[in-house]
């Protein structure tokens, strides 16, 4: 394996697009991650899409050569990947295995999803298809249903407080409203969060991600070509993707995921640091506990500590580990497909120092942990700054 | 006694439903430990906060409707 370094990043903004279709947020964000690494269409050699519902969303099957060839490649493999709000960071890992074993040189990881065109109610009914239909899905297991189950039994185990939760939400929030491509740029207060519409007790709209359509695309080559292309990639020193159990209920404890523990890891193992060593990270906020168990599951803090963690500031901007400070799920949005991409573009900004009024004093070495499911899938990457 | 009977190990309350099942909400989801071994999601019946479960609750299998299992919140 050769070390692989991400030369170019893309991102549309996040948010409703009633005029635009899929293809056109994929295709600008391949455009501005194609022109950042200044690397022409021609040049790419494979093109990995991660798209969680597209035929479900806006009825298009096919994804990767129809976005592929809008975007301009010619006659090269063309994939869609597919592992729920994973999809893009699974599309990522495949990347990045590709150009690490030396099948390819240039590639380009891209995700996208368009979702605002139907309604919440139709968009929860997809949405749970990322859960056992047969089992949960078939009981009304809706995916914050999921979530708050887990909130509760975390709550229950660790005195984890709905507090705690809001605090996630509103330091998301303060983080978003500072990010030019976010979907909701908008300060919210602890009272408004605990105050939020019931989504699925303890759960309100606040510990709820958005709704959104996005795109989010990576240039990727061998380290040792980067510099042909830039003087501002940055270092992938690890990618891991594991699996565990669809199922909520065939899982022993649900107040952790082991897919999030084995990833980060074997990430850890493969990055040769620790998690003491990690200066700020995107972590996969879908649900407010979602952050709150990554952090547990990551090292950044002990079991049971996460929510203190959170309502104490150690994850905002200035705390010890600053946590989504591009507005995580919650305020950037949640494209779906477009997350897990969407976060390795977040950190690789921080690591140049382009992060505007949210970058981080230090900025040396960032992870990402991108989520999928209620954690059947999860995958762990850690960057460095070049 | 049925091998659906058993113990809340999580639960939630359901406010906003996917499509198929908007008519029900609000309706109360938990995951239980069966005293058969193993766990099960099913949908604990009742409207009002009383017939509520909560964690650690005993629940009566009451009846299968589409391959749920609907159960109650046991009163002993």
């Amino acid at each position: 394996m050769r070390p692989v370094a991400v030369i170019g990043i893309g991102k549309t903004p996040f948010g409703a697009f009633p005029g635009r279709d899929l293809r056109s947020l994929a295709v600008e964000a391949v455009g501005n991650a194609l022109l950042d690494a200044n690397v022409a269409a021609r040049a790419v050699e494979a093109f990995y899409l991660g798209n969680f519902a597209g035929p479900s969303f806006v009825g298009q099957n096919h994804l990767a050569p129809y976005v592929g060839t809008a975007a301009g490649f010619e006659g090269i493999p063309c994939t869609r990947f597919e592992d729920a709000c994973a999809s893009s960071g699974s599309a990522f890992f495949h990347a990045w295995q590709a150009v690490a074993a030396g099948v390819y040189d240039v590639v380009v990881a891209a995700g996208v999803e368009k979702m605002t065109s139907q309604t919440t109610p139709r968009v929860t009914e997809i949405l749970a298809g990322a859960g056992d239909m047969a089992g949960e899905g078939r009981a009304g297991a809706t995916f914050p249903a999921l979530f708050a189950m887990i909130a509760r039994r975390h709550m229950h185990q660790f005195g984890t407080t709905r507090e705690q939760l809001a605090a996630v939400a509103v330091k998301n929030h303060a983080n978003g409203a500072k990010n030019p491509l976010a979907h909701m740029r908008k300060v919210i207060t602890l009272e408004q969060a605990l105050a939020g519409k019931p989504i699925a007790d303890p759960l309100t709209v606040y510990d709820c991600s958005l709704i959104s359509d996005g795109a989010a695309a990576v240039v990727i080559a061998p380290l040792d070509q980067a510099r042909r292309y830039t003087s501002q990639f940055a270092k992938v020193l690890a990618v891991a993707q594991t699996s565990d159990y669809v199922a909520l209920d065939n899982k022993s404890d649900i107040t952790f995921f082991p897919a999030v523990q084995s990833a980060g890891l074997k990430a850890y193992a493969m990055a040769g640091v620790s998690p003491k060593d990690i200066e700020f990270a995107e972590l996969h906020d879908c649900f407010t506990i979602a952050e709150i168990i990554a952090s547990e599951d990551l090292g950044f803090v002990e079991k049971g500590n996460g929510g203190p963690f959170a309502a104490a500031g150690c994850s905002a901007i200035g705390g010890r580990i600053p946590i989504n400070t591009s507005g995580g799920l919650k305020s950037k949005g949640h494209p779906v497909g477009a997350t897990g991409v969407g976060q390795v573009c977040d950190v690789v900004m921080q690591l140049r120092g382009d992060a505007g009024e949210r970058q981080v004093a230090r900025h040396r070495l960032g992870l990402t942990e991108n989520l999928g499911g209620s954690g059947a899938t999860c995958v762990v990457s850690i960057l460095e700054a070049a | 006694m049925d091998s659906r009977d058993g113990v809340v190990y999580t639960e939630t309350v359901v406010h906003a439903p996917p499509e198929q099942y908007a008519a029900d909400a609000p309706y109360q989801l938990a995951i239980i430990d069966l005293d058969s071994g193993g766990r099960l999601t099913v949908r604990i019946l009742g409207k009002t906060l009383a017939e509520r479960a909560q964690i650690g609750d005993r629940v009566t299998f009451i009846e299968e409707r589409n391959g749920v299992a609907y159960c109650q919140r046991s009163l002993t």
